[in-house]
């Protein structure tokens, strides 16, 4: 799935909010941010589906530290779409 | 009917000893050897009488990919109540227990994860005064 897709889901822009709240998380850890801070209540199962969503897109990294998966945001994917649609600041383009 | 133990699987008991006792400061209330195990049991020293930890060998076969799966996934099957996550993070982390969770608050409940060194993730939690 592509960045698009990836990031038009509700659920999936939380779990990037929380991931870039801290880095390095746990299924677990998210799992619990989603439901206490954002009422989201999907079991572990549809949460894994949307990491593995976002991992496609190349918007997470996980990595394992010690035994368990962890989770990064990767921002990249946001970088080229900023770099293919540039914002301009050159007032110009508005007097035309 | 009354809730008088909870267990933990541990992969080594008398490491599990150590860890629970001299680490976190639980207090030993049974050591009974049963042939090559034992049944040892531990109480929080702020209630001695109340419910038991039981220290469980992990042998069972289907203990340890139960375990591991768990840890994979950073979920802690035991938890503990404390009266100030950020306390405990420090004075444990001070004795070099690995949190794979620093202190989080989550509105009504600050928590924290760390590794008992037995293939476990525990996780302690503060329950904060609602208004």
């Amino acid at each position: 799935m592509d960045v698009y897709r990836a990031i038009a889901d509700p659920t999936r822009r939380a779990i990037l909010d929380e991931l870039v709240d801290r880095s390095g998380q746990s299924l677990f850890e998210l799992c619990a941010r989603l439901t206490m801070k954002h009422g989201i209540n999907s079991s572990r199962q549809a949460i894994t589906q949307h990491l593995d969503v976002l991992e496609t897109a190349g918007l997470i990294r996980t990595r394992r530290e010690g035994r368990s998966k962890l989770h990064w945001f990767e921002g990249g994917p946001l970088q080229a779409i900023a770099e293919r649609w540039p914002i301009s600041t050159d007032e110009r383009t508005f007097e035309r | 009917m009354r809730i008088h133990w909870a267990s933990v699987m541990v992969d080594d008991q008398q490491k599990a000893l150590r860890f629970y006792t001299e680490t976190l400061g639980f207090k030993l209330k049974h050591n009974i050897p049963l042939g090559e195990h034992a049944w040892i049991t531990l109480v929080s020293e702020e209630a001695p009488e109340g419910t038991e930890l039981v220290l469980e060998p992990d042998e069972h076969p289907a203990a340890r990919p139960f375990k591991k799966a768990l840890v994979e996934d950073g979920i802690p099957w035991t938890g503990f109540a404390v009266d100030d996550v950020e306390a405990e993070h420090e004075r444990l982390a001070a004795k070099g227990v690995r949190f794979v969770q620093p202190p989080t608050d989550l509105g009504t409940v600050v928590t924290a994860v760390f590794d008992d060194t037995c293939g476990n993730l525990i996780q302690i939690q503060e329950e904060k005064p609602q208004p």
